[in-house]
């Protein structure tokens, strides 16, 4: 090896992370003939796509530069622009870590189906789509290829939520979030119309010269915000998101989780911190209410649910709602003149989307390991299974104490970090914003108590306890490639809440790029040292509190079981029967359920949705309970956009006689309207 | 951070530590025997809690056929939690390196870590109890940390710091100011930590009438020197409470530096002072009745309400003024 690696080589190494993912796809088309072609070839190209992207990724990071290039490919008049830059290259550090997971997850997971009669093909080819759009939206430099990409991400997403179409339930899934990803898709499309009208070309670069008049600015960025808030899938746009990630494959549901909400978060950061550049602090006041609204009805639906990808589906709901918040502090801090506390913020959201995707990924993989070996998703069916599945159990574990924000794990830290952005707040002029910013924080520390609630239910019920069910019973641990991809998530969750400066250092080349400033302070007192403000304002040594908690655990547990006991007059450690309070031996149908244990939270939180609880006495006399929570945004917003659509429907409906004379009128005074209208 | 990481200073840390675990049957201990004077029972030795906590010690632990290794890891890693927790918190002298390596918000952080596994292994059995407990404790937790953080983050706004030390260091230095905001956070933290070391009205450490456990239910499978961690880690959480609201809400008499003088007075001034809460802890218990489980959520809004007022009223009245 000779020289220094070039960003050249970072873009390269895209390429042909793109160039992978197609060839897996093409790969897949074999796979009608010969089954094995998909585990074999066509999951672990995907893994190495992963890599090259994850290499490319951590170079452009590491060298914070900026390359770029024109396509051969696209209109004669509006060649494809290629560009990678710091915060391209983070994004697809973030995609390829999540899809080196599933490249070596997935060759074991997709065996499953080679007995299955769903189409193989369908489900390689369309990974390999997915996962080249992906690349391509994160790697676009001009808003033509940008939605090329993101039509090509949106679509193959569509084919795999609808893989296991026999079910009606999943192709109304699949339709509500195919509607809804192209609304979104509507919008960004109208964002950068605007933001084009106002610039020379379509081009990233003409974008980001255009001169926008206020009221034009604030049009494109509430467009881009729903857009990329649709796919992102936030309060109130969040209802496909639930119905759609939990019925695709999960491997492919922990890549939509994980990595494709954060294309939308990329998408909403490019088109407003980077191509709009200035921004009024009112919009980050709306990004952080919508923030806050999404991660508190976020985590609270994912309380209630018994499905557990559909639970992990809604914690992502709340998860995106934290990184928006981060982004609106950031927009806030930003608009005000405070650069490096708006660093701090933009910086802590951006964690976050890493440690999502890590531990996101994590846990559906984990609930992918699952359904795998016991066919099961619903919560109160399970129990026992860490006795069953150790090395899941002890992942998912992993995975569990990460989300719930608990030291010396990542999510922690990314939390951290947002707290100490927003206790910054008493710096701000504007009282409103003084006030505004602790009631945000208020709703966050919520959030992060009740998510450890949601995933202790989880936990608790899923992997704890006494098996539910015969066939959780059951339960074979699984094989090792699906194992050493949990694994190695569960590794990075561990190693990113340890060490966060060295993750912090990486990130900082992202806000030096795009925001022109970056963290003045983070590592000023070493590696071992996380300073994001000053070293008087907050430090904390994450190396530090894992020596002392391993330390004094095993000193602890050394001290009571091998010192201690040298000459005790009884065994040490004796297996018994739990205590059954002198009445029957405890079955495993008398365990708090998942039901049961989030009752509690129900009697308290329950106004913010619709729940429906009846207790009915059969014929037998024994009672019947039936419980159903639903969403009360169906009835607020989208029910009556239906029913409008509907009516609307009905009165055009008049057009339609049948006769293709009266059509042909139709479109000849169309054409005559339209030709006028642009003369 | 520099006069921090000295080598007494770290000395001086592992020692406070040590007093934490050491002092924290002495505070349960005190708090039963205050309450029993005014029940008019002369109650246990002030000393009765170390006994039982020997006593558990030294028995054999019993371990369900259906418990998981999650059982018995469960009281070390709480014990271990619990404990990180509270050597954050200064009890006898500031500037210790304890409170760089972690803040207010790692402390909390912590005692979530200690409350989870608490609740897991509460679940791990797969007895009806178990989970009750489970169920209500992280209910509980979850309205309870939120008032907590909010509560801790009008103290590190107003010392524009989230270290624990700066806070105590800056109200010493800036001399006591009667803050509207600081009344209302000592509110919040003093519901936050009745509710958090499960006494009454929330809990009663005492009962074990199963329909009100909530602390008790999760233990219940527990035995031996699991059992005795598991105790142990409640008292220190209810001496890290006192500690707290001690110590950063009237914080005269803790040490500034590390000479024999300022560590005696600490400790004098820290023992007077839990001795006082621990007092008024006793005579709370003695007048109060504990609550149904579905009141404690609104004693719980009001210690957020509270906190958050608290915060409020600092970026409002006290920032800009």
């Amino acid at each position: 090896m000779s020289g220094a690696v070039t960003m050249q080589q970072a873009l390269a190494l895209a390429g042909l992370a793109v160039v992978l993912a197609l060839a897996s796809t093409l790969v897949s088309l074999l796979a009608k003939r010969v089954p094995a072609t998909l585990r074999l070839a066509a999951t672990p190209l995907l893994g190495l796509a992963g890599l090259a992207a994850l290499a490319a990724g951590l170079i452009a990071l590491a060298l914070g530069g900026t390359v770029q290039t024109t396509l051969p490919l696209g209109l004669p008049w509006l060649p494809w622009h290629v560009r990678l830059d710091a915060l391209a290259g983070f994004f697809l550090l973030l995609i390829g870590v999540v899809t080196c997971a599933v490249g070596l997850y997935a060759p074991a997971y997709v065996r499953g189906f080679e007995h299955g009669h769903d189409s193989l093909t369908a489900l390689g080819g369309f990974s390999g789509l997915f996962l080249t759009g992906m690349l391509m939206v994160v790697l676009a430099d001009d808003a033509f290829l940008f939605m090329v990409a993101w039509e090509l991400m949106s679509l193959s997403s569509y084919f795999l939520v609808a893989y296991h179409h026999e079910h009606s339930a999943n192709r109304r899934a699949a339709f509500l979030y195919l509607l809804m990803a192209h609304v979104g898709g509507l919008m960004i499309l109208l964002g950068y119309g605007v933001l084009a009208a106002f610039g020379t070309g379509f081009s990233f670069s003409e974008l980001r010269a255009a001169e926008l008049p206020p009221i034009w600015a604030g049009v494109a960025f509430a467009l881009a915000f729903m857009g990329f808030g649709m796919k992102a899938g936030l309060v109130p746009l969040h209802a496909w998101l639930p119905e759609a990630h939990p019925v695709a494959p999960s491997h492919i549901s922990a890549l939509m989780s994980g990595v494709m909400l954060k294309v939308a978060v990329y998408g909403f950061i490019r088109f407003v911190f980077d191509l709009i550049g200035q921004f009024p602090w009112q919009w980050g006041v709306v990004v952080l209410i919508i923030g806050c609204l999404s991660a508190l009805f976020g985590v609270l639906a994912a309380l209630l649910q018994t499905d557990l990808k559909r639970l992990l589906a809604y914690s992502s709901v709340e998860n995106l709602g934290i990184i928006f918040i981060g982004l609106g502090l950031s927009l806030v801090f930003l608009s005000t003149g405070y650069r490096s506390l708006g660093a701090l913020a933009f910086v802590a959201a951006l964690y976050h989307c890493l440690n999502h995707a890590l531990f996101k990924g994590l846990l559906f993989l984990g609930a992918g390991a699952i359904l795998h070996s016991t066919h099961e998703r619903d919560l109160d069916q399970m129990g026992g299974l860490l006795r069953r599945k150790p090395w899941t159990g002890l992942f998912f574990l992993v995975g569990v104490l990460s989300i719930s924000a608990l030291p010396p794990f990542n999510g922690f830290v990314s939390e951290w970090l947002t707290f100490q952005a927003a206790l910054q707040a008493w710096q701000l002029q504007s009282g409103v914003l003084r006030s505004l910013i602790p009631i945000a924080s208020a709703v966050l520390a919520l959030t992060g108590a009740l998510v450890a609630v949601t995933f202790v239910k989880v936990y608790g019920v899923a992997f704890l306890g006494q098996a539910r069910s015969r066939h959780v019973r059951r339960a074979r641990p699984g094989p090792w490639g699906m194992q050493a991809g949990q694994g190695f998530l569960a590794l990075l969750c561990l190693l990113l809440g340890v060490f966060p400066t060295w993750v912090i250092g990486l990130i900082d080349a992202v806000p030096r790029a795009i925001l022109g400033g970056g963290l003045p302070q983070a590592g000023a007192y070493g590696w071992l040292w996380l300073t994001p403000v000053s070293p008087q304002t907050a430090s904390y040594s994450g190396p530090l509190i894992v020596l002392m908690l391993a330390g004094i655990g095993l000193t602890v547990f050394w001290g009571l079981n091998y010192l201690w006991s040298r000459g005790a007059p009884v065994r040490w450690i004796r297996r018994g029967d739990a205590w059954d309070c002198g009445f029957a031996p405890p079955s495993p149908r008398m365990q708090y359920t998942a039901t049961a244990f989030a009752q509690p939270i129900r009697r308290v939180f329950g106004l913010l949705f619709q729940i429906d609880e009846t207790m009915t006495r059969q014929e037998d006399g024994t009672l019947r309970h039936r419980l159903h929570i639903g969403d009360r945004f169906w009835g607020l917003l989208y029910l009556p956009i239906a029913r409008a659509v509907e009516s609307a429907a009905r009165r055009v409906v008049l057009l339609q006689s049948g006769s293709v004379r009266v059509y042909l009128g139709w479109t000849l005074a169309t054409l005559v309207g339209l030709l006028w209208i642009i003369t | 951070m520099d006069n921090y990481l000295t080598l007494p200073g770290w000395v001086l840390a592992v020692f406070q530590s040590c007093l934490y675990i050491a002092l924290a049957p002495l505070l349960v201990g005190w708090v039963r025997k205050v309450k029993a004077r005014l029940q008019n029972r002369r109650g246990a030795p002030l000393f009765q809690a170390y006994r039982d906590l020997y006593k558990l010690l030294a028995k054999e632990a019993r371990v369900a056929h259906t418990a998981s290794p999650l059982f018995r890891a469960a009281p070390y890693i709480v014990f271990t939690a619990t404990w990180m927790a509270a050597a954050t918190v200064p009890l006898l002298v500031v500037d210790l390196p304890t409170a760089a390596i972690a803040d207010i918000i790692v402390l909390v952080g912590l005692l979530a870590l200690a409350r989870v596994f608490l609740a897991l292994a509460g679940m791990d059995v797969g007895t009806a109890f178990g989970g009750m407990g489970a169920s209500r404790e992280m209910l509980i937790g979850a309205l309870a940390e939120p008032a907590m953080l909010m509560a801790v983050f009008t103290l590190a706004m107003t010392a524009h710091s989230t270290n624990l030390s700066s806070v105590i260091d800056y109200h010493l230095v800036d001399g006591f100011v009667l803050r509207p905001s600081y009344l209302f956070a000592l509110g919040g933290l003093i519901l936050v930590a009745v509710a958090e070391s499960g006494r009454i009205p929330i809990d009663n450490p005492t009962t074990h009438l199963e329909l009100t456990m909530i602390h008790e239910a999760m233990l219940l499978e527990y035995s031996g020197r699991h059992l005795a961690l598991m105790e142990w880690s409640a008292q220190i959480k209810l001496l890290l409470y006192g500690t707290l609201i001690a110590n950063v809400f009237f914080p005269w008499g803790i040490g500034r530096g590390f000479g024999a003088a300022a560590l005696g007075l600490g400790l004098a001034a820290v023992l007077a002072k839990l001795a006082a809460l621990g007092a008024v802890l006793a005579v709370g218990e003695t007048v109060l009745a504990k609550m149904r489980l579905f009141r404690a959520p609104e004693f719980l809004n009001l210690a957020l309400l509270l906190s958050l007022l608290g915060l409020l009223s600092h970026v409002i009245l006290e920032v800009g003024a």
